[in-house]
């Protein structure tokens, strides 16, 4: 592409600048750099929470925290994780790498997109403002009913919990959306659905999850907080409500929500282990079934986190039955990554090292996992330590390694700079060495009797020096996570510069310089196969087919859209330029949220301000309008036809 | 290298977390006392060594995997097909021991819910925060016996929990004798126990329910059948008359203070039903539900300032000189 | 990448499309599946708390018919402009489309009067019991979307009123009129659910 057509797209695609103009940016890039790095944030105040806790426990009845300030953390801890860390990274991730992976200048809906990070951002912050002032939440992560409803919960604590769940699942919802339409309408031509990426593929099964297990969290969160603001009487069961509803809502949101958390982990392995092992995935097709099928399967377990609950036995066998069916399709994943590895002595460099942790760590955790299906053996050891040792083993083995291994793997493309080898190797030892005696020892501390959620435990009791190991080793692991940040610290200051493709992986995000411009790359590209960039060199001698799009304007913010199936060409859009309404929207949004908790006026008050702001999102601008006339009107075409077929591809 | 320091990490890792804890334990689920926590330890052990065998082999594929070949191995169409039949097998034998493991389940939920008969003692359990509510059924209600806290039971005999809560979640359990089960406000849970050999077993609710969730512990104390009709007939008596003047002093304290609107003590005017029942106190071995031993100092700092022991746990402070203390102490030591 | 490789010229491709080849369908279709799952977590909510009690409704008589058939024709009868104009939409006829927007807005202004007296005659509280709770917030949630259609319409109609008129802003339309099909096909399971249940089971 000519110098003079790359400054043009510079200049038409450049994010504004300055502190007013940070508040604009809608490109995905910018955007998901943002969120990766407050996930990040809420990870280290997760941990330190968990740090925290594990002092407290280290031995019997300890006074380092009393009984309130405990439940306030694990409550925090559990919430800052799953809510604010584990999904938002995932979907950080997505937001950064799909678009480029399929080949687009940017995401779909790039504002909805950034009201997304916005919303996101807030109710994190809200949240911790609350937990600052002595109002956080306190009734774990699950917040159940009736102590988290309006007679055993007092003050507003239970309610910034659940105002705290409307923030978080509006940002996942747009933002899922936003990844859908990106990956469906958006690929660059060629790029069937047989062809895109496997972390892609992982995204979208993702992105389908959260459209259907989040509004019911949404409902039930409301449902609480109706009955605590304005007396209804869902979850009373006084007047005709149960308690549990509430189990029922909360955990068919629940279940899907942990596989939310672990099904763009194994699209993360998927993308790293061909370019270290040098060949492509063995298994492609049983690979995207397996996320396929286990996205559905998720939604069919919820009840195993209610075998204690007395339902009726025969719908605990079948709870049971699923249970331990999701293993299948996991298997499945398991042995074609062993199948792919088999034979290529991979290079072991820090994203491959954190790939073997997942393996061994996710393991055990699945392990625990199908043994948590008996209805039998969970009786005995749900709600107790095991359990812990086993969501900690999933969560961390299943997504933390993978999200090590991916930011180790992504950290050249996003910032350009390769990440030290040498620390790289001491964060994975000090990680999976005190990541296990962390929470080895909890699977026995949980048989031995051991109950969750105890601030304290009496000196007789034997558990004190499993106890005091866990407590050692999350000291060594908190070593290796900070070892992690030293890491990057040094790497961004210092570190080799990476230029385009230093892995030499095989997905279109290696097909652009490190980081990425504003524009995504210089020229569109077009695919002939799964290994976008291994088949473009092995291809290049000799081969007729086109290897780029031309075409689409540089001048404006335009667009390939193509068809959802083949990614045939089918028609151009202009993408929305920055705004500053989706950040506006958003703290208007917040003010809605936050004051609802307080009155229920706030409700029709707040949506005022957030209306008003939405209309001026919306509202094109003279200088929009030219450009979408201008763009429709190319090369002197008129406005088509409609219903007409387009002439180049099918939709 | 790196595959063979991983192997001793794990094998390091498997000694250091299982050494010196041991299996058995005043509450543990590996120290079965009762027919359904052995049936359950039993499919514990099946489903441990064949999950470690899993582990082992599907660890030992991935090492083999890491060490095998050369750095750029051809990827032709006979490794391939030969790559999926191992896949596809592996696949197989993950779905036949899943389904073992299953028809594993079914069998010992069967079992385990299979000690209901005509003759158990049935208990009614009311969960409140933070105690335990135990109230022995009978078809003539005089003859009910309500205590808290703690429970006695003869072996060999089953045990019918009827079980509700009065305010929060909480759940029932008891492992050395069996699984857990919910207390539900507005519902009624039920579950069986039996104890198989005389010894006091631990409890502790296990659904987190507020502040003091982690000190709402009982004690079930099975023993040979001569020995718990001795108990149940002493607990269905009401309460020993006061015999000298301090434990009437103490008494007549216990009546005109609020000790009386909240703990019943039968045979006498204090009928509230908020509190454990105190009836029969001074045979209990712990008190503030198994947090403290039943010793007069204990029960004194309880009494002057339970925030002390259990910050946030519903029993208010009481400032007694010494002299009113010490009469109180005596009558409710003299509650045997 | 040469300047010099083979390429594909997509520079003949209209600026805009209809129907599922846009993205905003598939963004509208998103938000009718995130909202419907909400729709149908409630209703099965309902389902769920009636299973708990002896007879339904507990405690109050069912809701009036009257109010609650008459907006349904209302509804019902709304979706003809609305075909209407998203066909004129796709033709790209701007009057059809302009005077649909206006009757759609008369139809909103109807329904949404009509839903006042239908919460009058629910019969029952949200205080009441859950059965007032889930009714109320059924019947509320709906209302929210009838609401915040009503506004978009709003402001779609300000817009093809003014000169900014662009192949995008018709696509807006369509899509406008595809979201009120489904804000008044989820009518239809809610009003079975509050009306006709408490009749039935």
């Amino acid at each position: 592409m000519k110098d003079r057509e790359l400054l043009q797209l510079e200049e038409t695609w450049a994010e504004p600048r300055g502190f007013i103009g940070w508040f604009k940016c809608v490109h995905h890039t910018s955007i998901g750099r943002r969120f990766v790095i407050t996930a990040f944030i809420f990870f280290l105040l997760g941990g330190i929470e968990a740090v925290l806790m594990r002092i407290q426990l280290a031995r019997p009845e300890n006074t380092f925290l009393g009984p309130d300030l405990y439940n306030q953390i694990f409550t925090m801890h559990g919430t800052t994780m799953m809510f604010l860390f584990a999904v938002p990274m995932m979907e950080a991730l997505g937001v950064y790498l799909v678009p480029l992976m399929v080949g687009a200048r940017n995401i779909a809906f790039p504002r909805l997109n950034a009201f997304g990070y916005y919303i996101y951002l807030l109710g994190g912050i809200f949240l911790y403002v609350m937990f600052f002032t002595g109002t956080g939440p306190d009734n774990g992560w699950f917040s159940y009913v009736p102590l988290a409803g309006p007679e055993y919960g007092p003050g507003k604590r239970a309610d910034v919990w659940a105002q705290l769940i409307t923030f978080t699942e509006l940002s996942a919802l747009v933002v899922a959306v936003s990844l859908i339409v990106t990956v469906f309408k958006l690929r660059a031509p060629g790029m069937s659905l047989n062809r895109i990426p496997l972390f892609v593929w992982a995204i979208v099964v993702t992105a389908f999850m959260i459209v259907f297990a989040m509004p019911t969290v949404a409902l039930g969160s409301t449902c609480l907080i109706l009955d605590r603001l304005v007396g209804t009487h869902f979850f009373n069961p006084a007047e005709g409500g149960d308690v549990l509803l509430w189990q029922h809502l909360f955990w068919f949101f629940g279940h899907p929500e942990v596989y939310i958390i672990f099904i763009p982990a194994t699209g993360i392995i998927s993308a790293i282990l061909p370019t270290f092992c040098r060949r492509k995935i063995f298994g492609y097709t049983p690979l995207v079934l397996s996320l396929v099928a286990t996205g559905f399967i998720a939604f069919g377990l919820w009840v195993h986190h209610m075998f204690t609950t007395g339902l009726p036995r025969i719908a605990q066998s079948f709870f049971t039955a699923a249970s331990m069916m999701i293993a299948i399709p996991t298997g499945a994943q398991i042995f074609c990554w062993i199948a792919t590895i088999w034979g290529t002595r991979p290079r072991l460099r820090p994203p491959m090292l954190f790939v073997l942790g997942f393996f061994f760590n996710f393991l055990i955790g699945g392990l625990t996992g199908v043994m948590l299906a008996s209805v039998s053996l969970d009786q005995q050891v749900h709600d107790t330590f095991f359990v812990v040792a086993h969501l900690h083993y999933v969560l961390i083995g299943g997504s933390v390694f993978p999200l090590f291994a991916g930011f180790y793997y992504w950290f050249p493309k996003m910032a350009g700079r390769m990440p030290g080898d040498r620390l790289g190797h001491w964060n994975f030892w000090l990680m999976l060495i005190g990541f296990n005696l962390t929470f080895f020892p909890m699977h026995q501390l949980g048989l031995k009797g051991m109950p969750r959620r105890v601030y304290a435990y009496l000196p007789g009791m034997g558990w004190g020096g499993l106890n005091l190991l866990a407590t050692l080793g999350g000291v060594i692991m908190t070593a290796g996570v900070a070892l992690f940040l030293i890491n990057v610290f040094l790497s961004l200051r210092t570190g080799e510069v990476a230029g385009e493709n230093p892995w030499d992986a095989a997905t279109l995000e290696w097909a652009t310089s490190s980081p990425p411009p504003p524009f995504n790359f210089d020229s569109l590209p077009i695919v002939a196969g799964r290994d976008a960039l291994w088949d473009m060199r092995e291809g290049h001698s000799g081969s007729a087919a086109p290897a780029v799009v031309t075409g689409v304007r540089g001048d404006l913010r335009e667009v390939l859209v193509t068809t959802v199936l083949d990614a045939e060409p089918d028609h151009k859009t202009l993408m929305p330029d920055p705004s500053i309404w989706p950040f506006l929207s958003a703290v208007a949004t917040s003010g809605l949220f936050i004051g609802s908790i307080f009155t229920p006026w706030a409700v029709p008050v707040g949506a005022v301000p957030v209306t008003i702001a939405l209309i001026a999102w919306f509202w094109p601008t003279r200088k929009e309008h030219l450009e979408r006339i201008e763009a429709e009107q190319d090369h002197g075409r008129t406005p088509a036809p409609p219903a007409e077929p387009v002439t180049q591809g099918q939709a | 290298m790196r595959s063979k320091r991983r192997q001793w990490t794990a094998a390091l890792l498997w000694t250091v977390a299982t050494s010196g804890s041991g299996c058995a334990g005043v509450q543990s689920a590996l120290d079965p006392a009762g027919p359904q926590a052995a049936r359950i330890n039993d499919l514990w052990w099946l489903m441990l060594w064949t999950c470690a065998g899993v582990f082992a082999i599907v660890i030992s594929a991935l090492v083999a995997a890491l060490r095998r070949g050369r750095a750029q191995p051809a990827e032709d169409a006979e490794t391939e097909r030969k790559m999926t039949k191992v896949v596809a097998a592996g696949v197989a034998v993950t779905t036949v021991i899943l389904f073992a493991f299953m028809i594993s389940d079914f069998v010992t939920g069967r079992a385990l819910w299979s000690l209901a008969s005509p003759d158990a003692i049935i208990i009614k359990v009311t969960g409140h925060q933070w105690w335990w509510d135990f109230e022995y059924q009978d078809p003539i209600p005089s003859h009910r016996v309500r205590t808290a806290n703690e429970i006695h039971i003869p072996v060999g005999r089953p045990v019918k929990l009827e079980m509700t809560s009065s305010d929060v979640i909480h759940s029932f359990w008891v492992p050395n004798l069996h699984g857990k089960t919910d207390l539900l406000t507005g519902h009624q849970t039920v579950t069986w126990l039996q104890a198989d050999r005389p010894g006091k077993y631990r409890g502790q609710c296990a659904e987190y329910c507020g502040h003091q969730h982690a000190h709402m512990a009982f004690v079930v104390i099975a023993e040979p059948v001569g020995q718990f009709n001795a108990w149940f007939d002493n607990e269905r008596h009401p309460a020993i008359t006061a015999a000298n003047a301090g434990q009437q002093r103490g008494q007549q304290i216990f009546m005109s203070r609020t000790c009386m609107m909240c703990h019943q003590i039968r045979g006498t005017d204090a009928g509230g039903r908020s509190a454990p029942e105190l009836t029969h106190l001074a045979s209990r071995e712990s008190i503030a539900a198994g947090t403290l031993a039943n010793t007069r100092d204990n029960l004194k700092g309880w009494i002057v300032d339970s925030q002390r022991f259990k910050p946030g746990n519903k029993m208010p402070s009481h400032d007694l000189g010494d002299e009113d203390l010490n009469a109180l102490l005596d009558y409710l030591e003299s509650l045997k | 990448m040469s300047h010099r490789e083979s390429t594909l010229d997509v520079s003949h491709l209209p600026g805009y499309a209809f129907g599922h080849r846009s993205l905003m369908w598939w963004g509208t279709l998103g938000m009718m599946v995130i909202e419907g799952t909400m729709f149908a977590m409630l209703i099965g909510s309902y389902l769920y708390l009636r299973g708990r009690v002896p007879s339904w409704p507990p405690g109050a008589k069912p809701p009036d018919l009257f109010y609650g058939v008459l907006n349904t024709i209302v509804l019902a009868a709304s979706v003809l402009p609305n075909i209407w104009y998203k066909r004129a939409a796709e033709r790209l006829d701007l009057k059809t489309v302009q005077i649909g927007l206006l009757v759609s807005i008369v139809f909103a202004i109807a329904f949404i009067v009509i839903r006042v007296y239908e919460f009058r005659a629910l019969n029952v509280h949200w205080t009441t019991n859950a059965y007032g709770s889930v009714v109320w917030t059924l019947l509320g949630m709906h209302t929210t979307h009838l609401i915040t259609d009503f506004i978009d319409t709003v402001v779609l109609t300000a817009l093809m009123f003014t000169d900014k008129i662009e192949g995008k802003g018709f696509v807006d339309v369509s899509e406008n009129a595809f979201y009120w099909y489904f804000v008044v096909i989820a009518w239809l399971p809610i009003f079975a659910a509050i009306y006709l249940l408490p009749r039935w089971i």
